[in-house]
C-alpha cells in the first residue's frame, strides 16, 4: 500500500476523512450490495409475478395473481392498478375513464406516495437495469459526456407530454415510453421494442451519463413531483458526515446530495432521489440510512460542525 | 431586500435562454406529435376487439394494459408490439389466424380498465369489430360453385350473410351466391378464417374502410316506408294513413306539376 500521507484530511466536523473501502471477503461485498441485490430482487419479481401469472397461470385461491402489465393490472382480480402518469394523459385527451382505472391509478399513486415517489424507478421500472448498466460501463470504459443538458428538462418533457396528449387526443407518453415498449414486449413477446432500449442503452452509454433516468424520462420527473411529499426518505441526521464524497460519486442523481440542505432537513428532500440506497451502502461513516420525513427532525439533531461551517459564508 | 443589480446584458441573456429553450420545447413537440399522429394512422384497417370505440377515441382511451388480450379464452386478441404494422400496444386481432368466436359474455370488454371497449356493449350480436366483404372475382359461390362456408360458418346464419341466386352467364343454372348484410355483421371474422380459397376472398375490414352511402335524395320507394318530402329527405314520422288526393306520378310526368 503506499505511504501514509504528511497530512490527514479532516472532514468540517474536525474527523479524518475515510475513504469508502469495499471489503475483501464476499459476506463483505454481498454487505455493501445489499440494496442493488435487492432492487434487482425486486424488478426481476414484479416482472416473474406477470409472467408468471400470464404463462403458467398462477392463481391464488383460484384468482389469477397479477394480471396485465405495468400500464394497468389486476391483482387477484380484485386491486385494480394503473400507471397515473398514463392515466393523467388520457384524462388531459378530454376521455372519462372507468371508475376501475381511477382508482387503480389512485392506488399506485398512494403506493409510490408513501414509498417515497421514485422509489418507482430504482426498484420497479424496467429500463432501470438497463441504464444501470449503460452508466456502470461507461464509468469502466471513462467514456465522456458528449454535452450537457440540465437535469430539470424532464419537467419540460413531463410538461411537454401532458400537453401534447391534450392537443393531439393521443396519450403523449404512452406511444413512444421506451419503458412500456420493454416491459410489455417482455410480458407478451418480443417486436421491436428491444430497439428503442437499445436507443436508450445507447443514449445512457455513449451520449450522455443518466442521460435518460437522470435527465430526460418524464414519468421519473411525475413520481419526483410525488416523491417532495414522500414519507420515505434516506436521512441524514448525524453528525458523523466527513464530506468525503462517496455518497455524490456513486449516485445516480449527485444533485440531490446537497449536504447543506441535507443537514438542514435531516433528510434528502430533493424528490430526484430515486431511494436506490447506493449512498447508504458507501458511506463509511454511516451518516445515511432509510428513514422517514419527520417534520422538524434535521434541527432537532443537525450536525453542527457542517452547519457552523457552511453557514454565514 | 435591496434590488439586485443587473448587468444590462443580464436581461437580455435571460430572455434569449428563456427563448431558446422555449423554441427547443416547441421543436421537440411538434417532432413528437408527428410521430403520434404517424402511430395513430399506422394501419386503419386493423380489427379491434368487440366493442372498441371509433379509432380516434379507442386510441386514446387504450392503456395497452394487455388485459382483454388476457381474458380472451381463444387466444384471438394480441398487441401490437414495435415494428408490427398496426398501432403501437393496442390490440387487434387477425380474423384469417384466429378470428372472434363471439363469447356471450365478452370477457376482453369485462376485463377492460378503461372503457377503451365500450362497457356498455352487452349484446355480443351488437358489436361491430368489422365488416365482411366478399371479392366477387375470387369467391368460389361466385364463380358457380356450391361453396357458401361462409354462410354457414356465420354465427349471426342467415342475417348476416345470406345466401342469394344469381343468373349465369353459361348455363341456365342460377348461382347462388353469399351476400353480406352491414346491419347485422358482427365482423368476427369466422368467414374469412373458413374461406377455402388460398387468400380469402371474404375479408373483414373496418366499415369505413369499405361502406359507403347513398345520398339522401335518392327516391327508394322501393325500400323506405316513410314518403319523401320535396326536400328530398325521409319525413320523421311514418305515416298513419296513405295519403291521398296527390296526382299520382304518371299524372305528374304527363302534365307537369300541379
Amino acid at each position: 500500500m503506499s505511504a501514509p500521507r504528511k497530512r490527514v484530511r479532516l472532514g468540517p466536523n474536525g474527523r479524518p476523512v475515510r475513504p469508502f473501502v469495499m471489503p475483501r471477503i464476499l459476506s463483505g461485498r454481498l454487505w455493501v450490495w445489499r440494496y442493488i441485490l435487492m432492487r434487482r430482487a425486486v424488478q426481476i419479481a414484479v416482472l416473474v409475478l406477470f409472467l408468471g401469472t400470464v404463462h403458467w397461470g398462477w392463481a391464488l385461491a383460484g384468482r389469477p395473481l397479477l394480471l396485465g402489465n405495468l400500464s394497468s393490472s389486476e391483482l387477484l382480480g380484485l386491486v385494480p392498478m394503473a400507471d397515473p402518469f398514463a392515466t393523467a394523459q388520457i384524462l388531459l385527451t378530454g376521455h372519462l375513464l372507468e371508475p376501475r382505472v381511477l382508482i387503480g391509478a389512485a392506488i399506485v399513486l398512494l403506493l409510490y406516495g408513501l414509498l417515497g415517489g421514485r422509489s418507482w424507478c430504482a426498484w420497479v421500472c424496467p429500463i432501470n437495469p438497463v441504464t444501470d448498466l449503460a452508466a456502470w460501463l461507461r464509468g469502466r470504459l471513462g467514456i465522456r459526456d458528449m454535452f450537457h443538458i440540465s437535469r430539470s428538462i424532464r419537467y419540460t418533457v413531463l410538461a411537454l407530454a401532458l400537453i401534447l396528449s391534450a392537443l393531439t387526443g393521443m396519450a403523449a407518453f404512452e406511444w413512444v415510453s421506451p419503458i412500456s415498449m420493454l416491459h410489455r414486449e417482455l410480458i407478451f413477446g418480443m417486436g421491436l421494442g428491444w430497439t428503442a432500449v437499445l436507443g436508450v442503452f445507447l443514449f445512457d452509454l455513449v451520449v450522455l451519463r443518466h442521460g435518460w433516468c437522470g435527465h430526460l424520462c418524464p414519468l421519473g420527473a411525475f413520481y419526483a413531483l410525488l416523491g417532495r411529499i414522500a414519507p420515505l426518505r434516506v436521512r441524514f441526521d448525524t453528525p458523523t458526515c466527513t464530506h468525503c464524497g462517496e455518497c455524490a460519486r456513486v449516485c445516480p442523481e449527485p444533485q440531490v446530495l446537497n449536504l447543506k440542505k441535507a443537514s438542514e432537513a435531516g433528510m434528502i428532500r430533493s424528490g430526484e432521489c430515486t431511494n436506490c440506497g447506493r449512498c447508504i451502502t458507501v458511506c463509511p461513516e454511516d451518516t445515511l440510512r432509510f428513514g422517514l420525513r419527520v417534520p422538524g427532525a434535521g434541527s432537532a439533531m443537525p450536525p453542527q460542525s457542517v452547519i457552523s461551517q457552511r453557514r454565514e459564508s | 431586500m435591496s434590488k439586485p443589480r443587473t448587468h444590462p446584458t443580464a436581461r437580455r441573456d435571460f430572455l434569449s435562454r428563456v427563448g431558446q429553450g422555449a423554441a427547443l420545447a416547441a421543436t421537440g413537440g411538434l417532432v413528437w406529435s408527428y410521430l403520434l399522429h404517424q402511430q395513430a394512422r399506422a394501419n386503419p384497417a386493423a380489427v379491434r376487439p368487440p366493442g372498441a370505440l371509433a379509432e380516434a377515441d379507442f386510441n386514446a382511451k387504450c392503456i395497452k394494459c394487455g388485459l382483454c388480450v388476457r381474458a380472451c379464452p381463444y387466444d384471438t386478441l394480441k398487441l401490437a408490439e414495435v415494428g408490427e404494422d398496426v398501432a403501437i400496444g393496442t390490440p387487434y386481432f387477425t380474423p384469417r389466424t384466429i378470428p372472434c368466436y363471439m363469447c356471450e359474455d365478452i370477457p376482453c370488454k369485462v376485463a377492460c380498465p378503461t372503457g377503451a371497449l365500450e362497457p356498455g356493449l352487452e349484446d355480443i350480436t351488437k358489436a361491430r369489430m368489422g365488416l365482411a366483404v366478399i371479392d366477387i372475382e375470387n369467391c368460389l359461390s361466385w364463380q358457380g360453385l356450391r361453396c357458401e362456408i361462409c354462410h354457414r360458418e356465420c354465427p349471426v346464419q342467415d342475417t348476416a350473410i345470406t345466401v342469394e341466386h344469381h343468373p349465369r352467364r353459361i348455363s341456365k343454372h342460377a348461382m347462388f351466391v353469399p351476400l353480406v348484410h352491414s346491419e347485422y355483421c358482427t365482423g368476427c371474422g369466422l368467414c374469412e378464417e373458413a374461406c377455402p380459397t388460398d387468400l380469402a376472398a371474404i375479408r373483414v375490414l373496418p366499415p369505413k374502410l369499405v361502406q359507403g352511402k347513398i345520398g339522401e335524395h335518392y327516391r327508394l320507394d322501393w325500400k323506405i316506408d316513410t314518403p319523401v318530402t320535396q326536400e328530398f329527405r325521409p319525413s320523421e314520422a311514418a305515416p298513419s294513413e296513405p295519403q291521398t288526393g296527390l296526382p299520382s306520378a304518371l299524372d305528374y310526368l304527363n302534365e307537369g306539376e300541379p
